[in-house]
């Protein structure tokens, strides 16, 4: 038996939604039509992991939440997200989806950068999101998901850097379900216009291991010519969470994404992290980490796809799978023909610990080129026991020598996540993951 | 603290059950150096191995007490914090983990909660027996065994050694694969261990380790048990007699395991 897929949400009930949130017209009308599409387009086909028995319809779309009035007023765990590094204060916080708390230094907004979250953004800025939103680099009617992402979207941030801008600090976005029972449809637009930088860090929370609810999440980033964006994720949503996940790139000539993700869930995931090189000399470089523990099943394709010329990309994916969780990771890399001289190395490497973790690693090549270089390396093992012995050996519990060796095996990567806000992060829920 | 005592008696191992030692028995207390010799193949490593609890070897008969304390009934993990240290002949490689961080996790299991090394502490033991054995800087921040040479590895298992201060070690020939300069500088490590407080079992197939490492008693192991035993001078007269006149004395044949007399 199949579940449900179909939200029970109507069409009056997004227009009340929308017109509550004040949004422009294309928007309203945009939402009408995607919960339309959704009612047709089919569940998106993860390879090889059967998603038709997840929980994606229940959860509470519209949770209200109090603003707060200091970093102060947030819990510990939360307070501790806000990096350390991160002294400018260009910060946004959402709590259950609504914006709580906002902070752009002078500096920056005197520049024409925008960073706010997505409501304020559409009502003041809604030309300019409109040219962004799912346009170029997502679509709604990819499936039904995206469709339904779009009709409910109650969340997500907006940044705009000008031509010529380059931004020093990091802006950071932390999305923090308090409510476990708070669906998110959190909707992230990364605009960097020519010649343009900046890091984005986002940090998605959630509690409560019994409840269920749903995170769809889009990220849509738009890298102009000679732009490099940099973005980090730390994602940790609690068991009950089903997560869908895109993060999408780009890339025009000559810019560069960089994406620095710890997907560290502890519910089902589906995820998907793809870069579209553009433009000719564009660059790509994604780096992800992940454990899977307990029952949870994730999917994760980490994918590049070449169209410019001398365009270079680079995958690193390294997962732990933990207990009886199972992982698909698929790896792709494609060069599409005209793509030439490009380079498109990629590598997956997978760590079980015991005998009922499952991990799959699919390195997939595609290319439609011949003046190419492409290379890929996958490997999937088993904790290897003379490791344990030896480290037992000095004395070490066998529980903490399994601890040190994941935190050794996820270090190459996580050692290279280009923010230092995340890589903290990261090693931090690592720690909690593995103990 | 007292001297312990390490008390092996008739230990049978097997390995995919094939039976590689067959009735072993020996006694190493504090303040003693104990050399095991013999032809490869006679059940040496395995001795070591069975000692530390590799997961690989099923210990059939006998009993291997440290004091008073039941070794074969302990995790490889409780073994070394009762006292025992084997550095081993291969030693792993464990990526991302940094040789400091691992030294520090392997001591702070000895200690109680609250009671860990500080970090201060910590690091100025490591810088000096890292001078001690000659080993650059680097190696603390270097990830553990990776890429090492064969004489690094040895090396960092005799500072591991000197870190961790044992009640009994076992070393699993630590002089294999080692010029002269290196077997020098990890015997300058042993010697330094020296006290009433620490026994140890040095296991070679060369007497040249024991040029610099004066055992106390030499043991010769064929076929799965030790059949003889002496001083000093049985590993001289060993070096320059080799070891045909010890099988022509039992009536050995063939010393490797597997072999009956």
């Amino acid at each position: 038996m199949s579940v449900d897929t179909k939200i029970a949400f109507d069409q009056d009930y997004i227009k009340s939604f929308s017109e509550r949130r004040q949004e422009p017209k294309w928007m309203e009308s945009l939402r009408l039509k995607a919960l339309e599409k959704s009612e047709n387009l089919p569940m998106p086909k993860p390879d090889k992991t059967k998603i038709d028995k997840w929980n994606f319809t229940s959860f509470k779309h519209d949770v209200p939440a109090d603003a707060i009035s200091s970093l102060d007023d947030l819990p510990k765990d939360v307070r501790e997200l806000v990096a350390k590094d991160q002294q400018s204060g260009n910060l946004l916080v959402h709590r259950n989806s609504t914006p709580v708390f906002h902070q752009l230094s002078e500096e920056l907004k005197e520049q024409g950068v925008i960073f706010i979250d997505i409501q304020t953004a559409l009502q003041e800025h809604g030309d300019l999101v409109e040219k962004y939103f799912m346009k170029d680099v997502m679509k709604v009617d990819e499936n039904r998901l995206t469709a339904v992402h779009a009709a409910l979207l109650n969340g997500g941030t907006f940044l705009y850097v000008p031509r010529n801008v380059e931004v020093d600090v990091p802006v950071q976005a932390l999305y923090w379900q308090e409510d476990p029972e708070a669906g998110l449809f959190n909707h992230v637009i990364i605009v960097a216009e020519d010649n343009s930088s900046v890091t984005y860090v986002e940090n998605y929370l959630s509690y409560g291991n019994d409840v269920e609810s749903v995170a769809n999440i889009i990220a849509e980033v738009h890298v102009g010519q000679n732009a490099r964006v940099t973005f980090g994720s730390v994602d940790n949503f609690a068991k009950g969470v089903t997560t869908y996940v895109n993060r999408r790139a780009n890339v025009a000539r000559d810019g560069k994404v960089d994406w620095a993700l710890a997907q560290m869930n502890d519910g089902n995931t589906v995820s998907t992290n793809t870069t579209h090189l553009i433009g000719d000399g564009s660059n790509a470089d994604s780096k992800t980490v992940t454990i899977g523990r307990g029952d949870q099943k994730q999917n994760f394709t980490n994918q590049i796809i070449h169209h410019g010329k001398n365009s270079e990309g680079m995958l690193l994916v390294h997962g732990v799978q933990k207990d009886s969780a199972s992982a698909i990771f698929n790896g792709v890399t494609k060069i599409e023909h005209g793509a030439a001289k490009s380079n498109g190395e990629q590598t997956q490497r997978v760590l079980m610990m015991n005998e009922k973790a499952r991990g799959d690693a699919n390195p997939i090549l595609l290319i439609d080129e011949d003046d190419v270089m492409a290379g890929h390396a996958a490997s999937v093992g088993k904790v290897d026991p003379i490791q344990l012995y030896y480290l037992q050996s000095r004395g070490i519990s066998r529980h903490e020598a399994e601890r040190l060796i994941i935190h050794g095996f996820l270090a190459p990567v996580i050692n290279e996540l280009p923010i230092e806000g995340v890589r903290k992060r990261a090693v931090e829920v690592t720690e909690g993951k593995v103990n | 603290m007292a001297a312990s005592t390490l008390k092996i008696e008739n230990l049978h191992v097997s390995i995919e059950g094939k039976e590689i030692l067959k009735g072993l028995n020996l006694e190493i207390n504090g303040g003693e150096i104990h050399a095991v010799m013999g032809p490869n193949g006679t059940g040496k490593s395995t001795l070591a191995s069975a000692i530390m609890g590799h997961p690989k070897y099923e210990i059939t008969e006998g009993s291997v007490f440290l004091d008073n304390e039941d070794v074969l009934e302990m995790e490889v993990d409780e073994r070394a914090k009762a006292g025992l240290f084997l550095a081993m002949q291969y030693p792993s490689e464990v990526s991302g983990v940094t040789n400091a961080d691992f030294l520090r996790s392997a001591i702070n299991a000895r200690r109680e909660e609250g009671d860990e090394i500080s970090l201060m502490k910590f690091i100025k033991k490591l810088d000096k027996k890292m001078a001690e054995l000659d080993m650059g800087e680097e190696f603390a921040q270097r990830y553990l065994n990776e890429g090492f040479s064969g004489g690094e590895k040895k090396r960092n298992e005799i500072l591991q050694l000197m870190m961790l201060e044992p009640k009994i070690a076992v070393l699993d020939e630590i002089d294999s694969g080692l010029d002269i300069d290196a077997l020098k500088v990890v015997s300058k490590g042993v010697n330094a261990m020296r006290s009433d407080d620490f026994g140890c079992l040095i296991i070679t197939h060369y007497q040249r380790l024991l040029n610099y490492i004066t055992p106390d008693k030499v043991h010769v192991m064929m076929q799965g048990r030790i059949v003889k035993s002496g001083g000093a001078e049985l590993a001289q007269r060993l070096e320059s007699e080799g070891y045909d006149w010890i099988k022509q004395e039992l009536g050995i044949k063939d010393e490797t395991v597997g072999q009956e007399a």
